[in-house]
């Protein structure tokens, strides 16, 4: 039970407070692994009992009935499409700006100011990036990108929008572990570079980009699980029509100016606290959606063991 | 254009490319404080700072902007939405101290005390807690632990004593409050573990040595040179519970309803709603102008906390750096 040096002492011969706190801080580990598993094990128990095949591959109807309301491929098709579109965004975003912090940045007051947003952005709440979002899609400016309505009027929300917003979400982890990650490169290999003749840039993308790939992929699979886990920004920006609703007559475009659902709006709808109140719907969702979050964390562990790590809990940049 | 970015770039084009791509990023944040700094203008504008205060009832209010024209009349845009600011700090505060209290000693546990077999599965079920996405801790709430507070937990006798207020359905305090905590304290735990490790062993073995047993050295030297991180984490954790709008939503009952403590047990199963949540709730409504404005005003004030947030988290880890302590 103790792992202390020297001579050991048994708790009961401890201060009562002592021994308080060794059972508290027993009861507090213990106690949040058990609800850990306890969530995990009571959505695998759902999950089983009402997901079939079928859900996956059938499109959601409407319909009072649970057992005619259909499958969610639309919400799965729709994660994965704003998945895409969130990391297609913020990959050049995040690993730009971390590569300029930490091979330019100058002037450095601005390095500093550029470092502060991103730390502003992954403080925000997502409900206000889902808003902010909202404000800056409505715009008429913006209005070929998203859902229109006949006369005029800008909804601002589309597959681009919600996508363009899960970006920012994506961003602060992603450029976190890209800049932690290139900072850690010894020197001496950008030196290396130099003496070869290598220009700065040449160097960025042959020497240290390359060397810190495995930091960039935990990054975007803490990117990507932020994505599929958030339901403000589908919320808001996406609308609820549980199926694909086309804009326009373009193929590929239409869907992506169109509205449509992800697999966490898919949930908050089939709840009671949406419209549909299907719970085994939203269960069998959930399931599959805990399986992704399941499967990227392994992912991130993977990737983290290969790497060095301090704790292990912050696997570059972090939970958090 | 393939060709040209295969190509050996010149170096000063690469620098001002990458540096005007940190720019749009730095603009991001200008323009989230600048829109819905517009949009929530009406409101301030109306009611000043004293939209943030007690007063009035928000189950007229906001009806009322519903069903306003699109030119709404000035006394439309009255407000005062106290209920959902207190609800928000009521829920948060709690939360986190409650979450505090649990992460300090499971970080303890899980630094220190954990053998290591059990230290070995404790990481990874952190982090996964850490990464359930909200909507799933919403849903477990509502269809598990809302009937079993309202089933089990309040009597018929609670319900009766208050019919005329507020109805008792399980959704409130109680089960908000306890999500909240189990959906911030793994934040917590991942940074105050980083933390805990990264203040010298020695220091710690220094008191062992002394005949300190390993539970008040760890207290004593190692969670007290750890003070700003904890402090650190704390704020963060705070940012979080106060953005928190889905699960909010899901199982907080959303009646803007300012539970009241005196009430005592009732207290733990009145409905509430949050600045967050209202958005969620609300956001259907979003063409009458007036609730617009509304909504984007919550949203700026919590865009506002999640800054100031920001930057006390930054003040607070400053001395951390002296130590070379990594928080």
């Amino acid at each position: 039970m103790q792992t202390g040096p020297g001579r050991r002492s048994s708790p009961m011969t401890w201060r009562w407070g002592d021994r308080l706190a060794l059972a508290f801080a027993w009861t507090a580990g213990v106690g949040l692994c058990l609800i850990a598993a306890a969530i995990v094990i009571y959505m695998g128990y759902r999950g089983v009992q009402y997901l079939h095949p079928g859900l996956l591959f059938s499109r959601p109807a409407v319909s009072t009935s649970q057992s005619t309301s259909g499958g969610f491929l639309d919400p799965l098709l729709g994660t994965a499409l704003l998945t895409l579109i969130g990391i297609l965004l913020a990959v050049p975003l995040a690993v730009g700006s971390a590569v300029w912090i930490a091979e330019y940045g100058r002037p450095t007051w601005l390095a500093r100011a550029v470092e502060s947003s991103i730390e502003i952005v992954a403080g925000t709440p997502d409900i206000v990036i889902a808003i902010f979002g909202l404000a800056i899609f409505q715009l008429q400016l913006l209005a070929p990108l998203s859902f229109t309505a006949e006369h005029g009027g800008v909804f601002g929300r589309s597959f681009i929008a919600a996508g363009a917003m899960m970006s920012l979400i994506a961003m602060p982890p992603l450029f976190t572990a890209t800049r932690d990650g290139l900072q850690a490169v010894p020197a001496h290999m950008r030196e290396a570079a130099f003496a070869l003749g290598k220009t700065r840039i040449a160097t960025i993308r042959r020497v240290l980009l390359p060397s810190v790939r495995s930091n960039m992929a935990t990054g975007v699979t803490l990117g990507v699980s932020r994505i599929i886990g958030d339901t403000a920004i589908v919320v808001l920006l996406l609308g609820q029509t549980l199926r694909f609703d086309p804009q326009g007559s373009v193929p590929g475009l239409n869907i992506l100016r169109g509205t449509g659902a992800s697999l966490t709006s898919y949930i908050y709808e089939n709840s009671p606290a949406g419209e549909g109140a299907a719970p085994q719907k939203a269960y069998a969702a959930a399931f599959v959606l805990i399986l992704f979050v399941l499967i990227l964390n392994l992912i991130v562990e993977r990737i983290g063991r290969s790497g060095s790590q301090t704790s292990g809990l912050t696997a570059a940049g972090g939970v958090v | 254009m393939l060709r040209r970015l295969r190509d050996p770039w010149p170096d000063h084009r690469a620098e001002r490319t990458l540096g005007a791509v940190s720019l749009l990023v730095g603009a991001v944040v200008v323009a989230m404080v600048v829109f819905v700094g517009i949009q929530a203008w009406p409101t301030f504008q109306h009611n000043g700072i004293s939209w943030l205060g007690p007063g009035g009832s928000l189950e007229t209010e906001i009806p009322n902007m519903i069903n306003s024209s699109v030119h709404p009349a000035a006394s439309v845009y009255h407000l005062r939405a106290w209920p959902l600011v207190y609800g928000t700090l009521l829920t948060a505060v709690t939360a986190v101290v409650l979450g505090l209290v649990i992460a300090v000693f499971s970080s303890i546990f899980i630094v220190e005390l954990a053998p290591a077999r059990l230290r070995r599965i404790a990481i990874p079920v952190i982090r996964l807690l850490a990464s359930v996405p909200s909507v799933i801790y919403g849903l477990i709430g509502i269809l598990v632990l809302v009937p079993f507070v309202g089933n089990d937990l309040v009597t018929a006798h609670d319900k009766s004593s208050v019919q005329n207020v507020v109805e008792l359905t399980g959704e409130g305090v109680l089960v908000t409050v306890v999500i909240l905590t189990v959906m911030i304290t793994p934040i917590m735990i991942a940074l105050i573990c980083e933390a805990l490790v990264s203040v010298p062993r020695s220091w710690r073995e220094g008191a062992i040595a002394l005949g300190v047993n390993p539970v008040r050295a760890m207290l004593a030297v190692t969670v007290r040179a750890a003070r700003p991180a904890i402090v650190a984490a704390a704020v963060l954790a705070t940012a979080r519970a106060l953005g928190e709008a889905i699960m909010i939503s899901m199982v907080s009952g959303s009646r803007s309803f300012a539970p009241k403590p005196i009430d005592g047990i009732i207290f733990l199963f009145e409905p509430l709603r949050t600045l967050a949540s209202s958005i969620v709730d609300y956001h259907e409504s979003l063409s009458a102008p007036a609730l617009k404005s509304t909504l984007y005003a919550f949203a700026f004030l919590l865009l506002f906390s999640a800054f100031i947030l920001s930057v006390g988290g930054y003040l607070i880890k400053l001395p951390l750096r002296k130590y070379q302590v990594r928080g």
